[in-house]
């Protein structure tokens, strides 16, 4: 594992995939990995696609891609689908439309399942941007599984979201799903080649003028084409200059937001690892629950004492 | 989380039969496998890119075409161009006994399925030849 870390940061794609791989499968040497390359990350401007299924998220970003090789910039790409509820297999298909850059070295594109999470993103999805960014990326693209009501975590990833919506029927502004305003750091309507969407843009300018801003940045309404290219240099830029506004106001607030949310994950994740590795099962579960059973003490403080016994747990204690 | 096995689904070249490699995706995924299709036309270097950038455990070419005896072995100098010889190769399609045959000695293909074929077979067969530690 030592050997894949060094080759990461030299910038071996083989090394990255296989790190990538070992992070989602949550291996034990998970958190040395990361503890490794933290200290080489932080760089890369990561941004958050999210949208109805089929908006065009995946041929937006193929095209984006472009745009920001044409800079010499170093692209990853992280494509989620879900994962099915029955099998826990997964259709990964993302990469279909994204294959104008697939023989770019300077483009890394990883598709991954929800593997059983709710948010849009699977659970890996915060260290595998980490695995990127050190891995040397620029800027990271994270495509979402389509946004729902449960699917507001990008904004807990990302620099800057893009909602993608497009003409169909199924994205009238009405049906809009709550929270989307105040993920969405930019929109895109695309699939302009198609339809006529000053409408569209309309109407999101006015749920704009309508929703309390808690924040000073407007989010512009875009209009692109993945098919004719139109809009995407345009995309580009305003994602810069949302960069540029969130270092302009000291990112350590959001920032510091942000990493509360992933401690707080990281410790949930840790109290459910010792509960499920049997950090309690001494003999003295069976003890508190006969108590209950028999109704000597009730179930809220047997958690209270069960808790307690939890986090004094060390290991090997 | 266990180990999933991840398979890449690939129709290399200009064969245009998709329904299989369609059908065959489906299946595994419905088998609890993490697959990645990439769609029709893919080159030899696009297929050992993907299955590198993926890190699947399995590369599957699917092949109606007639052009099995180039592609395998193709595919094979590709990965091991790249250090990834370890990725299995595995394909089904219309390949006659005999290339099934010559591809599987040759160690182009570690295995090949043939139509009729069914699902079950194969994800028997996937399943007990994926290292899964
Ligand atoms: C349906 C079909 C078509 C459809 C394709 C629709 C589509 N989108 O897929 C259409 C009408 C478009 C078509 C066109 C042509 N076809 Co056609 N077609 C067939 C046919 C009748 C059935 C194929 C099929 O879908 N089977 C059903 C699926 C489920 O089976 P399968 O793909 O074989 O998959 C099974 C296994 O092979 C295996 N498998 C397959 N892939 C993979 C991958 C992995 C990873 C694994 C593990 C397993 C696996 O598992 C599956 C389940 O058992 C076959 C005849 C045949 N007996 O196969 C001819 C056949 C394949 N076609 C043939 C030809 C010649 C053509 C054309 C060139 C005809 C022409 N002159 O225009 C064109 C070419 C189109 C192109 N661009 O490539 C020839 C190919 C000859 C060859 N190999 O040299 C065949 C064999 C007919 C013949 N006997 O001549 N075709
Ligand atoms: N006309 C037109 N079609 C587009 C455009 N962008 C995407 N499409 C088509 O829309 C379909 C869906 O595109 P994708 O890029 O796969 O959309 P997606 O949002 O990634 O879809 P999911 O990942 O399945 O949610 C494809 O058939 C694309 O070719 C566009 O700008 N114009
Ligand atoms: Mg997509």
């Amino acid at each position: 594992m030592a050997d894949h870390v060094d080759r990461l940061l030299e910038g071996d794609r083989r090394s990255a995939a296989k790190l990538i791989t070992l992070i989602e499968n949550e291996l034990p040497e998970k958190e040395e990995i990361i503890r490794r390359i933290y200290p080489h990350t932080g760089k890369a401007h990561v941004i958050g696609v999210t949208g109805s299924p089929g908006a065009g998220k995946s041929s937006l970003i193929d095209r984006l891609v472009g745009t920001l090789r044409s800079e010499d910039l170093r692209v990853g790409v992280i494509a989620v689908d879900p994962s099915s509820p029955f099998s826990g297999g997964a259709l990964l298909g993302d990469r279909i439309r994204m294959q104008e850059h697939a023989l770019d070295r300077k483009v890394f594109i990883r598709s991954m399942g929800t593997r059983g999470t709710l948010g849009g993103l699977s659970r890996a999805t915060k260290d595998v941007v980490k695995i990127l960014d050190a891995y040397g990326s620029d800027v990271i693209l994270i495509e979402t599984v389509g946004v729902g009501q449960t699917e507001l975590d990008i904004m807990h990833y990302a620099d800057s979201t893009v909602v993608v919506l497009s003409p169909g029927a199924g994205d009238r502004i009405q049906a809009m799903k709550a929270g989307i305003m105040e993920i969405a750091d930019l929109f895109v309507i695309n699939k302009c080649d198609t339809a006529d969407v000053t409408r569209i843009k309309n109407d999101i300018e006015n749920m704009i003028d309508l929703s309390p801003l808690a924040k000073n940045w407007r989010p512009p309404v875009l209009k692109t084409s993945a098919f004719t290219g139109d809009g995407i240099g345009g995309l580009w830029d305003k994602l810069k200059e949302h960069k540029n506004y969130k270092n302009s106001c000291g990112s350590s607030a959001t920032d510091s937001h942000k990493l509360k949310s992933e401690l707080l994950e990281i410790m949930n994740g840790k109290v459910m690892a010792r509960l499920n590795t049997g950090a309690l099962s001494n003999g003295k579960m069976d003890e508190i629950i006969d108590s209950v059973l028999e109704r000597r003490i009730d179930p809220y403080t047997a958690a209270d004492t069960l808790l307690e016994k939890l986090i004094c747990f060390r290991e090997g204690a | 989380m266990a180990k999933k096995i991840r398979v890449l689904v690939a129709k290399p070249g200009l064969d245009g039969h998709d329904r299989g490699a369609r059908v065959i995706a489906r299946g595994l995924r419905d088998a609890g496998m993490e697959v990645v299709y990439t769609g029709l036309h893919q080159t030899p270097e696009q297929i050992v890119e993907a299955a590198i950038q993926e890190d699947v455990d399995v590369v599957g070419l699917s092949v109606l075409s007639g052009a099995q005896m180039t592609i395998f072995p193709r595919i094979c100098e590709l990965l091991k161009e790249n250090g990834a010889e370890d990725i299995m190769v595995i394909g089904g399609g219309t390949v006659p006994a005999d290339d099934v045959k010559e591809l599987k000695n040759g160690g182009w293909a570690k295995e090949i399925f043939t139509p009729g074929t069914t699902l079950e077979t194969i994800v028997e067969w996937i399943n007990s030849n994926v290292n899964t530690d």
